[in-house]
């Protein structure tokens, strides 16, 4: 069995399932990071997904264009972003009470919606999935090219994300905003930041990133919805971000590693191992758990977090 | 600085409330060009309240701002920054995490494009703080900084915005002399440009210094107004209050007893696990009170938290009534008799969103006096609550009111309160005073010197040099950690203290 871990078809087409097993962590973590960054935990990430994945195959399905069906999951995402917003930001709730609301609250309507538009088949129905795409001359390299270089146009905009995002934070002027914003609102307010528009944005723009975190799984992953599709990685997304101490670039490093695990997962069930999916998942919490031990007396939690603001209420 | 020109600031009729207390009725007030004017008021008078309305942090329910003679309808700071207002908050505005040049520039339109242009940001900066002498390091983490430090960047954040009225809500409060003469040779230059500035303290001597003309707020209407060069201390304070204050507090002479406080060969380290306390040793006996002086930051907040058992000595042995305390324990601290008033008192003092009887029972909740097997016996907590309420004179709207809607004088005469219910024989006061009123002040003072009568030994912990010299029995000035020197209260001199509290061995 040991010669065939070293194999290096074996080694190549980890590499490749690490990367796609990611992708959908990353875009849900980088969505999370931006409106934890304005100072919200948009606990309804995994609903959102959810959400994300049945809209993408319902559109793809019935519009066989794959790409109006991710289009779709975007707009979900932002639409269920401005709920949380309007929750969260507006009435001022509690930041988890409304974000495990709309995680219910998704979880229902995707069920709802696509026994609406299919009924209880004996048979799923299915779509064309995303095919993988070689790059040029990169595909080419020795070893590593094949695997991580042949992969979904999705996960490649995932990648492209990830230095935009760190870019957006740190070096643009809205940026700064944001931070400034999850970092203490008051402050933002008084130097005129509109707070609850920043916060708003973000969650909109982030919604639309977890659902297309999840469009991901049903239209390139697989090629079905199952209402177990998302499968708890939204809060290992939510995991990732404190792992990574609210940074992109930390996060991916986190999201890699998870799907590092999930794809040795699926390999290892190819050839004849039998270990339990759910162990594997409980891989990234205890990894974030010893790297929160390590990390927590630097991290870098936004310091407004969960602090719903509102102008003339006295602070502390 | 004509005094016919328009003003540049004109409220009037400004009335403003929070749901059951009007924090200003019918205020009018004015502001003219190149002038320093002073804001009066005992805490909770509507100071802050006014100037936020001013910043359009606050709407007014009532009344009219004119800016350089326009009306103006502010519905949020950014409408007051656009016509030049700039104001520094009582409690900073920084975001502690991120860099001094970041917190100038957000929110402000440095930006190429849609990317920050720190690079001219920083040129921008360099040349302000060469105007006015505001040196300070602009990629700094604002963490990092001291208080005086932290004043700078957040003057510099409102010249950076080109603001020529400029509102400073008790800028001194945290500053140490030398800070504080740094800052008013920066705003006598800020108002020698044309600029104006509205200046809240609570230090009469500071007002008398800086300003040109006071206003005074009592209760939410302003109730006088005075040139500076036309009125004194006194009267302002009797102003303030709306009745005589006492000349001074009267001490009858007490013969010290014996020790309740004997620290031997303490060392402590601070966050940064540099030496904060070294070798200190120190005696408070009955009958005593103690007053250490120093300029904040030379060990005192490590000593007291020490004292009060929230912060692991290196090596050390503190007694109490001659029975040593076990170290780093708040629960051995307020089981030894010791009357706890810490000098950040929203941050570990009181718990803000509990009610005022629960932070009163906060440290005894668990005697007998007050549960049994678990349960809390409501009415007597409700019998000690209301009596803590009369005899202190707690200005809250009973015993159920959230702490976070009291004023800073009656947060402290909480804290007291609770500290000397139980009658300690050694009271720990950190600056009892901070942020507060002359009324207020003269009320802790005389209950601190009722407690040293009642035969109570008492460790004044102060930055405050009138605070030390007007109860202290005995006078030492600690000094990066160690003890410069010690002085009786009687017979001690300013200039003494001063050359120690500076390091300075004459
Ligand atoms: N946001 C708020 N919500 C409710 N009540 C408030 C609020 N802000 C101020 N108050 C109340 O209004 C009154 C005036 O408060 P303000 O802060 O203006 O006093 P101040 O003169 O600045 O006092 P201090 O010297 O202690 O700073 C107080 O009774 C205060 O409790
Ligand atoms: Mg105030």
């Amino acid at each position: 069995m040991i010669a065939e871990f070293l194999d290096l078809a074996f080694i190549s087409g980890l590499m490749g399932a690490t990367m796609r097993m990611a992708t959908p962590i990353i875009f849900a973590a980088l969505g999370e990071i931006l409106t934890e960054r304005a100072g919200v935990l948009n606990l309804g990430i995994e609903g959102i997904m959810l959400m994300g994945a049945m809209t993408g195959f319902v559109f793809t399905y019935s519009s066989g264009s794959i790409w109006f069906g991710v289009f779709a999951a975007a707009c979900v995402g932002m639409l269920l972003g401005f709920l949380m917003a309007l929750l969260s930001v507006n009435l001022g709730l509690s930041q988890h009470v409304s974000g495990l609301g709309i995680t219910l609250f998704a979880t229902g309507l995707a069920m709802f919606i696509y026994r609406l538009h299919f009924g209880s088949p004996t048979v799923p129905p299915i779509i064309q999935p995303f095919k993988q795409v070689a790059l040029p001359v990169l595909s080419k390299i020795p070893v590593i090219g094949p695997g991580l270089f042949t992969q979904y146009t999705l996960t490649y905009i995932a990648w492209l994300l990830v230095p935009a995002l760190s870019i957006l934070l740190y070096k643009t002027t809205i940026g700064l905003k944001i931070r400034t914003v999850g970092e203490n609102p008051v402050v933002a307010d008084t130097v005129g930041v509109n707070v609850a528009l920043t916060r708003t944005l973000c969650l909109v723009a982030g919604g639309a990133l977890m659902g297309i975190g999840g469009a991901f799984l049903t239209l390139a992953h697989q090629n079905m919805f199952l209402i177990d599709v998302i499968g708890g990685r939204g809060w290992v997304a939510i995991a990732m971000v404190i792992f990574g101490n609210w940074n992109p670039l930390k996060a991916t490093i986190g999201a890699l590693i998870f799907g590092f695990l999930d794809g040795l997962q699926l390999r290892l069930q190819s050839i004849g191992v039998v270990l339990s999916f759910h162990l594997f998942l409980m891989i990234p919490y205890l990894l974030t758990i010893i790297a929160l031990i390590g990390v927590s007396r630097r991290a870098a939690v936004p310091a407004g977090l969960l602090k719903p603001y509102r102008r003339e209420e006295k602070g502390g | 600085m004509g005094k016919n020109d328009q003003p540049v600031v004109s409220m009037s009729g400004i009335t403003k409330r929070f749901l059951d207390v009007t924090a200003n009725r019918d205020v009018s007030f004015q502001l003219h060009s190149g002038e320093i004017c002073a804001l009066l008021g005992e805490n909770g008078a509507g100071k802050t309240t006014l100037m936020n309305i001013l910043f359009g942090y606050y709407a007014c329910d009532a009344g009219e701002i004119f800016i350089k003679g326009e009306k103006v309808n502010l519905s949020a700071p950014k409408d007051a920054i656009s016509r030049g207002v700039g104001m520094i908050h009582q409690h900073f505005a920084l975001v502690a995490s991120q860099t001094v040049l970041e917190n100038i520039v957000v929110g402000t339109a440095s930006r190429k494009g849609i990317f920050l242009d720190l690079a001219s940001a920083r040129q921008a900066l360099v040349r302000l703080q060469e105007r006015f002498g505001l040196q300070i390091d602009p990629d700094a983490r604002v963490w990092t900084l001291s208080v005086g430090e932290q004043q700078k960047v957040e003057i510099l954040k409102a010249l950076y915005r080109d603001v020529d009225i400029l509102i400073m809500d008790e800028p001194t409060a945290v500053l140490a002399p030398a800070e504080t003469s740094d800052l008013f040779n920066t705003l006598r230059s800020l108002v020698q440009e044309g600029r104006s500035v509205v200046f809240i303290s609570h230090k009469l001597n500071e007002v008398m210094d800086i300003s040109d003309r006071i206003v005074v707020l009592r209760a939410g209407e302003v109730v006088a107004e005075r040139k500076t060069s036309e009125t004194s201390a006194r009267e302002l304070a009797n102003l303030m209050v709306g009745r005589e204050l006492l000349e001074s507090i009267e001490k009858t002479e007490r013969a010290p007893g014996d020790p309740v406080l004997n620290i031997k060969k303490l060392n402590v380290l601070n966050d940064k696990k540099l030496a904060a306390i070294a070798d200190l040793n120190l005696t408070v006996r009955q009958n005593e009170i103690l007053g250490m002086a120093g300029i904040s930051g030379n060990g005192q907040t490590e000593l007291s938290e020490v004292l009060f058992g929230m912060r692991s000595p290196s090596q050390g042995v503190i007694e109490i009534n001659e029975r040593s305390l076990k170290l780093g324990n708040p629960a051995a601290s307020i089981q030894s008799q010791m009357g706890r008033i810490p000098e950040d008192r929203i941050g570990t003092g009181l718990l803000m969103d509990l009610s005022v009887e629960e932070n009163f029972i906060l440290e005894n909740h668990a005697s007998a006096a007050f549960q049994a097997y678990g349960l809390m016996k409501s009415q007597k907590i409700h019998n000690f609550s209301d009596r803590l309420i009369k005899a202190y004179n707690i200005k809250t709207a009973g015993r159920d009111a959230i702490t976070k809607s009291l004023s800073g004088g009656n947060l402290q005469k909480v804290m007291l309160a609770r500290a000397l219910a139980g009658e300690p024989s050694l009271i720990v006061a950190s600056q009892p005073t901070r942020g507060l009123d002359v009324g207020a002040m003269e009320y802790i003072h005389q209950r601190l010197v009722e407690e040293r009568q009642r035969g109570a030994g008492i460790l004044l912990i102060s930055d405050d040099l009138d605070e030390i010299f007007a109860l202290s029995d005995r006078i030492v000035v600690l000094y990066e950690g160690k003890i410069m020197g010690e002085a009786p209260g009687a017979t001690a001199s300013r200039e003494q203290i001063g050359l120690w509290m500076s390091g300075v061995m004459a």
